[in-house]
């Protein structure tokens, strides 16, 4: 089985999310080929081996640095001809589900995107998929010889197990229109933890008052290396960007530690945070429904709850 | 213009998941069904166009058995005026496109949500495009028309890009792209002679055939720490859950 592995970048680095589908895709077994398009530093497709690639493809052409779908999505349906491969793995991201979903109508493959383990190849190839927002999960075959995998955040456990890669360089011919979209800006936070990737992820609800308030929040996220979300209505009345947006209508994370502060636990938010390995919750009210939920909780009022976590951690370093 | 919506018809976001038959079927007991969040955005979205442009069009469309007509009319309910029904179970998304993309071509905007909460699988616009040789933009949250082309927020991980692109397209929505809309009385019962059309559909190769449903395993109960000792927490959190 060959497979070929979507690579995303952002600020020249490869991101996590795209090294655990190198690392799904070795763990598959068969040959793996990685496959970077724009700008990303050599240095950083070479290492790509070390999670398992075998050979990186990389398409330098500067129209891509910016995410242009439909022009990635023509650039591997080339690449999986010329790899001949059967499966192709990707992040399950705002980039990669669209691509995964044009490749795989281009080339006739069978689509499965949300998937959370490895396939079950004993007999045919089946993937578990995550469903109905968190709150289940569905098995399904995959019937084409070949495949297009997105997978969530987990599915895979990123480790560096080889040695640095060749890197190739690989070019496909664009036609208008793969342009048939054209990007005018794009505004994006820097040089933070991306929140659907965050290993911790400190989120506050209504009980947090006020966007002012958000200060001793962000304090605390600090000193954990944490990205901040937030509930719906928070976002909804513009204390937070709408991409910080937890639940079932915003971000779903998947962090081992979620920390939620001020946030009632409405069955929509707890559907964005049910992949967590562990939840604590800060809440002045004991009946509030997001204990139900959680691993930890403390009863008590947040803004003095907050900085005492704050010094607790510090202190614990 | 003529706009096409395509709409989902799913649990209510406070529905309790269970399955039946060996794990399965879904299990309808006592579950409430609904417009899609996302599809009811792409739905307002496209009212507030035919609101502001005369001579605007929404059709809705569904692919789903008789027992999704309550929710189509819904959609009819909330403005839209036809609706056509593709009398098939949604089995997955490739199917749900290929019946979709039979129906969309025509339109100068095909809009969806930007993903079921069923299936959850953000796909279904980016095949009908791919199917119909369209540009396909989502999650969109912002949509403004401006002659032939349109100008479109697109959320993306810790930020948004915008674009431009010219009609037809499709685009899968979210917020805060417009704001919900509830019917009003005369939404109702007009909702009732409009016409909705049921097609059989057309056959699909299968891509993928499902196997078995499966629920997450339960969690254990809370372990509360008295707000007079955050340091156990932080400790706890090191030693016993191994998230620090
Ligand atoms: C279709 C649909 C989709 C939705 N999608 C989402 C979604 O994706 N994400 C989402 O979050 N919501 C979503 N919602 C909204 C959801 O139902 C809730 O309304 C929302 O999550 C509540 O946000 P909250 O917990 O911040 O506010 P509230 O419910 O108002 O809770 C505030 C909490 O703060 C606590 N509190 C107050 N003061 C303090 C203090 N000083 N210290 C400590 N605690 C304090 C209160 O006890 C309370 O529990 C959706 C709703 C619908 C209908
Ligand atoms: N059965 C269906 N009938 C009509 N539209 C659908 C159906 N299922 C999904 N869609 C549309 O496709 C979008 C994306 O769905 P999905 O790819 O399943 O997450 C939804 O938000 C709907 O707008």
């Amino acid at each position: 089985m060959n497979s070929l592995v979507f690579v995303e970048s952002g600020e020249g680095k490869i991101r996590k999310s795209s090294l655990e589908a190198v690392a799904y895709a070795h763990a598959m077994g068969g040959t793996v080929t990685a496959i970077a398009l724009g700008s990303v530093d050599k240095g950083e497709l070479e290492s790509l081996g070390k999670y398992g690639a075998a050979k990186v493809l990389h398409v330098a052409d500067e129209r891509l640095n910016q995410d242009v779908i439909q022009a990635f999505a023509s650039v591997l349906t080339k690449a999986m001809v010329d790899e001949s491969a059967d499966v192709l793995v990707l992040a399950n991201t705002s980039l990669g589900t669209p691509v995964a979903a044009k490749v795989a109508t281009k080339i006739n493959a069978s689509l499965a995107t949300n998937v959370v383990e490895l396939p079950n190849t004993s007999a045919g190839f089946s993937v578990k998929r995550s469903i109905y927002t968190g709150k289940a999960f569905s098995v399904v075959e995959l019937t084409k010889s070949k495949k297009v995998i997105a997978i969530k955040k987990n599915a895979a456990e990123a480790k560096e197990i080889g040695s640095a890669a060749q890197v190739v360089a690989y070019s496909v011919a664009l036609t208008d229109t793969d342009f048939n979209t054209k990007i005018t800006s794009t505004e994006k936070a820097t040089g933070e933890v991306l929140l659907p990737e965050a290993e911790i992820v400190v989120s506050g609800g209504r009980g947090m008052k006020g966007p002012e308030q958000w200060g001793q929040l962000e304090e605390l996220a600090k000193v954990l290396h944490a990205a901040t979300g937030c509930s719906k209505p928070v976002s909804d009345m513009g204390w937070r960007p709408h991409h910080e947006h937890v639940g079932q209508t915003g971000v779903k994370v998947a962090p081992q530690l979620y920390i939620a502060i001020g946030i009632s636990g409405a069955i929509q938010h707890l559907a964005g945070v049910n992949s967590s390995k562990c939840i604590v919750v800060i809440n002045k009210d004991a009946d509030a429904p997001f204990f139900k939920a959680a691993d930890y909780g403390i009863v008590g009022d947040a803004f003095q709850i907050i900085p005492k976590l704050t010094e607790a951690i510090k202190a614990a370093k | 213009m003529k706009i096409l919506v395509c709409i989902s018809h799913v649990p209510d976001t406070t529905s309790k998941i269970n399955f039946i038959e060996n794990n399965t079927k879904f299990d309808t007991t006592g579950v409430q069904f609904i417009i899609g969040p996302y599809d009811d955005y792409a739905l307002a979205r496209a009212i507030e166009i035919k609101e502001a442009t005369p001579g605007t069009t929404v059709t809705v469309l569904n692919v789903g058995l008789v027992d999704t007509e309550p929710t189509i009319r819904k959609a009819l309910a909330i403005g839209a005026d036809d609706a056509i029904r593709v009398n098939a179970e949604p089995t997955d998304s490739y199917f749900v496109a290929s019946q979709i993309a039979e129906h969309a071509k025509g339109f100068d905007l095909v809009l969806m949500g930007r993903e079921s909460i069923d299936y959850n699988s953000g796909v279904v616009h980016a095949i009908v495009g791919e199917m119909l040789g369209l540009p396909s933009v989502s999650p969109v949250m912002k949509l403004e028309l401006e002659g032939t082309k349109a100008k479109l927020a697109r959320e993306i991980e810790g930020g948004k890009e915008t674009l431009e692109v010219n009609l037809p397209f499709v685009a899968g929505c979210q917020e805060p792209i417009a704001e919900w809309k509830i019917p009003n009385m005369r939404g109702i019962m007009s909702a009732r002679t409009k016409p909705l059309k049921v097609v059989e559909p057309k056959a699909v190769d299968v891509t993928v055939s499902l196997k078995n449903f499966e629920l997450p395993p339960a969690k254990g109960a809370v372990k509360m720490i008295s707000a007079d000792n955050v340091s156990e927490l932080v400790a706890r959190l090191k030693t016993e859950a191994k998230v620090l």
